[in-house]
């Protein structure tokens, strides 16, 4: 932070704030001479993205609430409104009901990213902690923006959720009609919902500070999960990762506006350009694609409080992470056994996601059964035994040995070297 | 290596998948007869003349029971939409009669509808609609055409990502609107329900069928077929339920020819900042 400012205040204004507010040399130490390691992959570029579209759906959705009003027999046409007759409103829902999407991506490339390279290892627990929280935060933000417009997914989505609070033993019931406030989802719920979205997201913002301050601290981890030696391992934040990340975030921004322009409504789901109606259920009450994988967790065990609790433990077991993986080793680059593992849990997170849109019956049920099973042995059994069974591949002596040796073909790392491009 | 990058395919395969999974699920098999749309695709536009003829359709065949209520007649005249020109959105609201008031003697009064107004619902509310239609809601048309969206099934919806497949609103309209078929041999048809092989709600609908050749006049030579009816309605409907998709595309297209260059010249600069550096 501050203290890899090489920042020395010329100016008499600079010295008079320095010395009273170092700001000047805080933010320099962060974002300008931070010591980067030089061969992160753009993989790392994701949270300078992640950031981008943050900032983006603040941005949009404080615009939104000029338009928008917060109450069941209001909000629905509101929204109309905000897409017919607001100028370019249409373009700010889109970008906003997009984004939370775009969102998600981008957080889950980054989360798979710090699973891969072992970031939540030591000395980073805490940064992925505050990772999980804001992963946490952004669920129940976004879970809550999707009851706004007050369509027909909105309003069951929202009885679904809210419902599985009743699985919790004696007070259930009573939760639940708090958390409505009142007997069923309606106005209250509505605008308690309201005020919580905008209030989350400068949550998040708080713990997105927090997140980098963590990784600031201990340093970034980069591909080859060596710690960087000397300071030819590293670069200075700017103008190296500064120009890399904001190519990042154009291209990224490529992605999101083609579905902004040309896909708009395909995230979404047909059944929220009804309005909501209490009196008629849905055929399929599906999450947004995003929640799927814990929507499949969720309905694995008949058992409702059963599944709420493997629902949040799915979660929870994120927290323990950093302390369930007992390989010496960082990266996944350099653990043969390891990546097979892997893989394997990424491939079982996305059918998890196709089965949490398909009907809970059948052979979807069996489907949902094995996979949430090779979830949690992965976090519970493979982790911590691969440590101890696993022959590590020899690690570089330096990040700049493993560039280096990359850069000249040797077999040697090999199967890093796409990774450390 | 090779398995890496074979499970990375597979694995993309897959995430493109679980994405776009809320886009099947929906109800029973339908029958879809896909139509070419002219507002399709990155360049797709309204066909004015054909948003006027569905106009026509609308108004002379569904208006009785369906509403329109979210469009209002300065719509009509608005640019992306069917073009009339001002005085003939006026001469069309004028046919319509809205409540307004109180007056100053706190009475509501009669009168024809101007631009501003949207259009007036043919039923006062949803229980006056279904007591004159044997129980069913007809629903309104302004967002029907974006509520509607029958599943697209594996591969179909991967694919949809790179053409850009956004017309099954209307592509269902349609296939209804021309989906009155003779029931399967032995199938009982309720009374007061006729069979439709393209519903999504079930196979029998209460709605008989609404579109017979040359009940509505075209005075442009397009045949007066039940499928240009259809076509032609559902279109409009597209329009009514999107208004600004003319100008989302265009502004669209300006935003990537944008961003692409941008993140060209983003490219090169940061192989330029990044020369020296082995990494």
């Amino acid at each position: 932070m501050a203290g890899h400012s090489e920042y020395v205040p010329q100016s008499a204004a600079a010295k008079w704030l320095e010395s009273r507010l170092p700001v000047i040399s805080l933010v320099r130490g962060s974002f300008v001479d931070f010591p980067t390691p030089k061969n992160l992959n753009y993989f790392w570029t994701f949270g300078g993205i992640l950031f981008f579209v943050l900032i983006a759906q603040i941005l949009t959705g404080i615009v939104l609430v000029m338009h928008y009003t917060a109450s069941t027999t209001a909000a629905f046409d509101s929204v109309e409104h905000i897409m017919r007759d607001v100028n370019f409103g249409w373009m700010l829902r889109y970008l906003h009901a997009n984004g939370a999407s775009m969102f998600f991506i981008a957080v889950y490339i980054h989360i798979f990213r710090g699973l891969y390279y072992g970031s939540y290892k030591a000395p980073r627990e805490i940064s992925w902690i505050l990772g999980v929280i804001i992963f946490l935060l952004m669920m129940a933000t976004a879970f809550m923006g999707y009851v706004l417009p007050w369509g027909q997914m909105s309003f069951w989505g929202a009885t679904v959720i809210t419902n599985l609070f009743s699985a919790i033993p004696v007070v259930g019931e009573s939760v639940v009609i708090w958390l409505w406030g009142g007997f069923a989802v309606d106005n209250p719920t509505l605008t308690r919902f309201f005020s919580l979205h905008y209030l989350l997201p400068f949550m998040i913002f708080g713990v997105v500070l927090l997140h980098v301050w963590a990784f600031h601290t201990t340093g970034n981890n980069n591909p080859t999960g060596v710690q960087p030696k000397t300071k030819q391992d590293t670069i200075p934040f700017h103008p190296y990762y500064t120009i890399k990340d904001l190519f990042a975030i154009i291209v990224f921004m490529i992605f999101f506006a083609y579905f902004v322009f040309y896909l708009p409504n395909y995230l979404g789901h047909a059944d929220n350009y009804i309005e909501a109606n209490p009196l008629v259920t849905p055929a399929h009450i599906v999450p947004e694609w995003y929640f799927l994988p814990f929507y499949a967790i969720l309905r694995a065990v008949p058992d409702k409080l059963g599944g709420v609790v493997l629902m949040f433990g799915a979660i929870a077991v994120l927290f323990i992470l950093p302390w369930l993986d007992t390989s010496k080793v960082r990266s996944g680059a350099y653990r043969p056994l390891f990546k097979q593992f892997f893989w394997i849990f990424a491939a079982n997170a996305v059918v998890l996601g196709y089965l949490g849109a398909m009907p809970a019956e059948g052979i979807y049920v069996i489907m949902s059964q094995i996979c949430t099973t090779i979830y949690f042995a992965y976090f519970l059994v493979a982790l911590p035994l691969l440590g101890f069974l696993e022959k590590p591949k020899p690690l570089p002596a330096s990040i700049s040995e493993s560039v280096l040796k990359g850069g000249s073909g040797i077999p040697v790392g090999v199967a890093a070297a796409p990774d450390t491009k | 290596m090779k398995t890496m990058i074979t499970m990375v395919r597979s694995l993309a395969a897959v995430a493109a998948l679980a994405i776009a999974s809320p886009a099947f699920a929906a109800g029973a098999k339908v029958e879809i007869d896909y139509q070419n749309w002219s507002f399709a695709g990155p360049f797709g536009y309204y066909d004015r003349a054909q948003l006027q003829r569905g106009f026509k359709v609308y108004v002379e065949n569904c208006s009785a029971c369906h509403a329109l209520s979210r469009v209002a007649f300065r719509n009509l005249a608005e640019d992306g939409g069917p073009s009339f020109t001002e005085d003939q959105a006026k001469a069309i609201a004028a046919d319509y009669t809205v409540v307004d008031g109180p007056d100053d003697f706190g009475d509501m009064y009669d009168r024809p509808a101007i631009l501003a107004d949207r259009f007036p619902s043919p039923f006062p509310n949803e229980n006056a609609a279904r007591a004159s239609n044997n129980g069913a809601y007809p629903p309104d048309f302004s967002l029907l055409a974006k509520a509607r969206a029958p599943q697209r099934g594996f591969p179909g919806f991967v694919f949809d990502i790179f053409t850009q497949y956004q017309e099954n609103g209307p592509d269902y309209i349609y296939s209804l609107l021309t989906g009155y078929v003779d029931p399967p041999e032995g199938m009982e048809v309720p009374d007061g329900q006729y069979y439709n092989h393209s519903f999504m709600a079930g196979q029998f609908i209460s709605m008989a069928p609404p579109l017979y050749e040359d009940s509505v006049e075209y005075t442009d030579g397009t045949p007066m077929t039940v499928e240009n009816y259809a076509r032609d309605v559902s279109a409009f409907m597209m329009w009514a339920a999107e208004p600004h998709l003319e100008q989302r595309k265009k502004v669209g297209f300006r935003v990537m020819i944008f961003l692409i260059i941008f993140a060209g010249m983003l490219y090169f600069t940061k192989k330029k900042i990044w020369r020296d550096v082995e990494h």
